[in-house]
């Protein structure tokens, strides 16, 4: 791809770096996700419940409609019931 | 009391052997008491690239196994005064040696040295684990190219997972004409990916080999641009603040490295 789109090959070393690195540290710890996931139920558990056993969080590769790749962290949360807070006010 | 500094990089063949013998011998060129210890078990190289391969009796195993005592194993190299080795064994396997051990041997040289510098094997296995375990700093070595930075990130997770932290980088081989025209990753990009600091930048320099071939550290060499590189990454070790970039030909380049590192150096 460098070779055709004409762009330094500096340039397409970092970014293939920086989108390597985002996926090889959250490798490292396994804990990475479960940590991130453990602090979405605590901010959410203020405002609904939500079925934490069901939720799913995740790291992936998504290809957007510009032709690029990039990461994405996705979160899938059931929600169980929303507390009646905040509401009219 | 001294320090113990483990020289690592996670991938093979980017430097560390080099880094060791030229910092430490530009370290004891300083005055300090300097050991350079090889934990890469199994597969010696620094004695060979310090010249000193034919004076090996006893090596680290046989310390570590109470074969021989500490000072027994230790090569004082004659050219630089306060510069020892601590050799490898090169028959024995990566086990041979555990990380208490290991401890063990840096915390008793540390009471008469002011500097260890200690070679890390390749990887991320034992030998690695044993190589850090008595380690309190550590230099990342580099070259800038994809495979190696990805490998250099993976190992500063896993020193600072081992409480190693903020560990300082050193970039080797680096060639300015090709950061010129954009084709080789710059020392910007690559402080910027690793996010640590910079202890170094080392031109690729064709005197590393002649220097390797002969066996004398290529520190000693008044014109070589990576012998200056690495006596500054020694002076920075040892806390001083020397500024970076000024081997490279390009003006622009020049002043850029100036700016960017104008703030740290």
């Amino acid at each position: 791809m460098g070779f055709l789109s004409g762009r330094k090959s500096r340039d397409v070393a970092k970014e293939r770096l920086k989108f390597m690195l985002i996926h090889d540290r959250a490798d490292i710890s396994p804990r990475f996700l479960q940590m991130i996931q453990a602090d979405l139920v605590k901010v959410i558990s203020d405002y609904m419940v939500i079925d934490t056993a069901q939720m799913e969080v995740d790291l992936k590769r998504v290809s957007h409609s510009d032709g690029r790749i990039r990461s994405e962290l996705t979160a899938s949360i059931p929600i169980l019931k929303v507390k009646n807070m905040g509401k009219n006010r | 009391m001294g320090e113990v500094i483990v020289v690592t990089s996670g991938k093979g063949g980017v430097g560390k052997t080099t880094t060791v013998a030229n910092v430490g011998t530009a370290l004891a060129m300083r005055g300090k008491k300097v050991v350079l210890m090889d934990a890469d078990i199994g597969l010696r190289n620094l004695d060979v690239v310090m010249g000193l391969e034919n004076r090996i009796v006893y090596d680290l195993v046989d310390v570590v196994e109470g074969v021989c005592r500490l000072k027994q194993a230790l090569i004082r190299d004659k050219r630089y005064e306060g510069l020892y080795l601590m050799p490898a064994a090169q028959t024995k396997d990566k086990n041979a040696v555990t990380p208490e051990q290991m401890q063990k041997l840096t915390n008793e040289l540390k009471e008469s040295f002011d500097y260890i510098l200690v070679d890390c094997p390749a990887g991320i296995e034992q030998g690695f684990r044993n190589a850090i375990a008595g380690a309190e700093k550590a230099v990342v070595v580099t070259v800038p190219e994809v495979s190696a930075i990805r490998d250099a990130d993976r190992i500063i997770g896993l020193l600072s997972a081992h409480g190693i932290a903020e560990p300082m980088l050193v970039v080797n081989r680096v060639r300015y004409d090709m950061v010129r025209r954009g084709d080789m990753i710059n020392i910007e990009d690559t402080t910027d990916i690793l996010g640590i600091e910079l202890a170094g930048v080392v031109p690729d320099d064709e005197k590393i080999v002649i220097s390797t071939n002969r066996g004398e550290p290529v520190v000693a060499d008044p014109k070589s641009a990576a012998g200056k590189a690495y006596r500054d990454v020694a002076a920075r070790l040892m806390g001083e603040d020397v500024p970076f970039a000024e081997k490279t030909e390009s003006k622009g380049f020049v002043s850029k490295l100036k700016a960017l590192f104008g703030r740290n150096g």
